[in-house]
């Protein structure tokens, strides 16, 4: 398996609000416990270790601006 | 204090080498009786060699240190006689269950696998495995078992050491072929041959109090992280022999030792955790911080390092005696080897790379533990906490839980020693994998595989096989159907044994190399290789 990084989400805009909705009531500490959890979930789901991999270093990588 | 044990005092005793002050070669000279240094005197006595142990101190281990045996060191210590003595005395437990704050978010049943002779582990108090070990030293006539020596410097010689020792007579000489050290984590041997000792110090302190309780409660153990009773911090309890209970409290950095260890600190804690109506006594409290490092070479010269002289663990997963031991398994048979002139001294070498390798292992697990129980830092720490709420709500998560991982032997899969597989195998027994334990029976009686591995090199066939000899070292041919019957099918299970399978076995119950077929010539090259002969390797 390979990280797919071309679009899958099919109504992207609806996702992007459900997930910010999901944690406007919240304050930083919360969404960011929040986002833990999500990742964890979604990183069982995927499972494959070579895509985790994959992902974990984009993610690390791609900031933009040095953090 | 200490209602439950009282400690040993033993004598010492004056050497003739030091009353009439000639000085004697020794083939092997033991630097402390610890857990590691008690089972190499008997491993070494075992195999024909004898030793002489010698000891800055005249007890056993005092506090609470050790607790959990795992199989491996139960089998070691079975080979040697000492295992069902502790498994009597000592506490098994299954059940172990994981909370978070005031939840509890995950149980487990640890369901090892039947038809083992040793359990997957034990819970017993160090002193009573040293005191025992020390008994049965006693009675045997090769080892020379000696309290109050303390070594104040050590030289090497080309083929030996020449040690000073301290007595209540004063100082005098003492040579060896070799010295195994197991001086503990704090070596002094270490610091004479100048060895590197480095790792990761955690900035952290726990608490260990020993209580006895004869409350009824359940023998499991029980893991807190975050608990109302002791916020931010992690806490353990778990259940030792004579109704002694373990408690672990981490305390963080910023605490101070002397204060946190004081009874009136203590008991208000421990009351904390268990309730104000649960009647106890406190045996025993100390404060400890964890390193996880290791020594550069095991090897310096005549000089080998085994215990935690050579490596040092932080406590979750119970690792410290554990692998010591096995330190000690793979170079009994070794350096027993090279005395008689059977193998040559490079043979040594391979003790490096096999515990070493091992160490590696058991530090990477140890740090894991470390740091799932103990985060570092805010982004880690929400990690952990996320891990744990969703244990409490799905299955995936139970897995990531990390309180310290069961002990388990580490394969020397690259070794050396290995002769390579050669055609197809099922199942776990490769190269370099320490035995399977499987029950049979010998003339009609129960008996254990186990038990007939590890006197020499063995060669556990599932047909005709005789005696294999190379370069003066023999393997015996243990024959399934001859020598013990397979009762339930779990050897042939277990090793993927067909017809003709050829297991070639070393002395420390390890496969070194394995056929379809009985084919001596094959086996003597293996045989020689898993003996470090230059050519073979
Ligand atoms: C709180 C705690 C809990 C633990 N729990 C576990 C567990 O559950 N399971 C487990 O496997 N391990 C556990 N360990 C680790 C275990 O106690 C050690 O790994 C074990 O004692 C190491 O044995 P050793 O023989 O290498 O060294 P030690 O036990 O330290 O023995 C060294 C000996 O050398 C002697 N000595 C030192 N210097 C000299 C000298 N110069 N001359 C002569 N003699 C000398 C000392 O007196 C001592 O007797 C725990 C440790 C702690 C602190």
């Amino acid at each position: 398996m390979q990280l797919n990084l071309s679009p899958n989400i099919a109504d992207p805009d609806g996702f992007y609000e459900y997930l910010v909705d999901s944690q406007r009531e919240m304050g930083d500490e919360a969404a960011n416990r929040m986002n833990a959890r999500l990742i964890l979930i979604l990183a069982n789901h995927v499972g494959d270790a070579r895509v985790l991999r994959e992902a974990i270093r984009l993610a690390a990588t791609s900031g933009g601006r040095p953090d | 204090m200490f209602q439950t044990y009282s400690y040993p005092e033993y004598a010492y005793v004056p050497s003739a080498e030091q009353v009439e002050g000639r000085t004697m070669r020794h083939p092997v000279v033991i630097i402390g009786a610890g857990p590691v240094g008690l089972t190499a005197a008997l491993d070494l006595a075992a195999r024909g060699v004898p030793c002489v142990v010698i000891d800055d101190n005249n007890t056993v281990s005092v506090g609470s240190r050790a607790v959990c045996y795992a199989k491996r060191p139960l089998e070691i210590w079975d080979r040697l006689g000492l295992a069902d003595r502790f498994i009597d005395k000592g506490i098994s437990w299954k059940v172990g269950k994981v909370f978070f704050g005031d939840r509890q978010v995950y149980q487990f049943d640890l369901l090892p696998e039947g038809g083992h002779k040793c359990p997957a582990f034990i819970n017993l108090q160090q002193y009573y495995l040293e005191e025992w070990m020390v008994e049965a030293i006693a009675a045997h006539p090769r080892i020379d078992l000696r309290w109050k020596h303390k070594l104040i410097s050590l030289r090497q010689e080309g083929d030996h050491a020449i040690l000073t020792v301290e007595t209540p007579d004063g100082i005098f000489a003492m040579e060896a072929d070799w010295v195994i050290a197991c001086d503990g984590a704090n070596s002094d041997t270490r610091r004479m041959v100048g060895a590197e000792f480095t790792g990761q110090f955690f900035q952290d302190r726990f608490l260990i109090a020993d209580i006895v309780m004869k409350a009824d409660f359940p023998t499991e153990r029980w893991f807190w992280f975050d608990p109302p009773f002791h916020r931010n911090q992690s806490a353990l309890l778990h259940k030792q022999a004579d109704d002694v209970w373990r408690l672990d409290f981490q305390l963080g950095w910023d605490t101070d030792p002397t204060e946190e260890k004081r009874p009136e600190k203590v008991i208000p804690r421990v009351k904390a955790m268990l309730g104000d109506d649960v009647e106890f006594e406190l045996e025993w409290a100390s404060v400890y911080q964890f390193a996880c490092r290791r020594i550069g070479q095991f090897r310096h010269g005549r000089v080998l390092f085994a215990g935690d002289s050579a490596h040092q663990v932080s406590p979750f997963g119970a690792r410290g005696a554990n692998t010591g031991v096995q330190d000690i398994d793979n170079l009994a048979w070794k350096l027993a080897l090279v005395l008689k002139g059977q193998a040559p001294e490079s043979l040594i070498d391979s003790y490096h790379d096999e515990r070493a390798f091992a160490a590696d292992d058991n530090l990477l697990n140890s740090t894991r533990s470390t740091d799932f129980i103990t985060p570092k830092s805010a982004a880690s720490r929400r990690f952990r906490d996320a891990v744990l709420d969703l244990a409490g709500v799905a299955d995936f998560a139970k897995p990531l839980v990390n309180s310290g991982r069961l002990s388990a032997p580490t394969p020397y899969a690259n070794s050396a020693l290995n002769t390579a597989d050669a055609g197809e195998w099922a199942g776990r027994m490769s190269p370099g994998t320490v035995c399977a334990d499987a029950p049979v029976t010998v003339r009609g009686k129960p008996d254990w595989l186990i038990r007939h591995l590890g006197q020499g090199f063995t060669l556990l066939s599932f047909g005709d096989a005789e005696t294999v000899t190379a370069n003066g070292v023999t393997a015996l041919p243990l024959m399934v159907g001859r020598d013990l019957d397979d009762a339930e099918g779990l050897v042939a299970a277990r090793y993927d044994g067909k017809p003709g399978t050829c297991y070639l076995i070393r002395p420390d119950q390890h496969v070194a190399a394995r056929w379809r077929s009985f084919d001596p010539a094959a086996i003597a090259g293996a045989l020689a290789r898993a003996c470090g002969a230059e050519g073979a390797l």
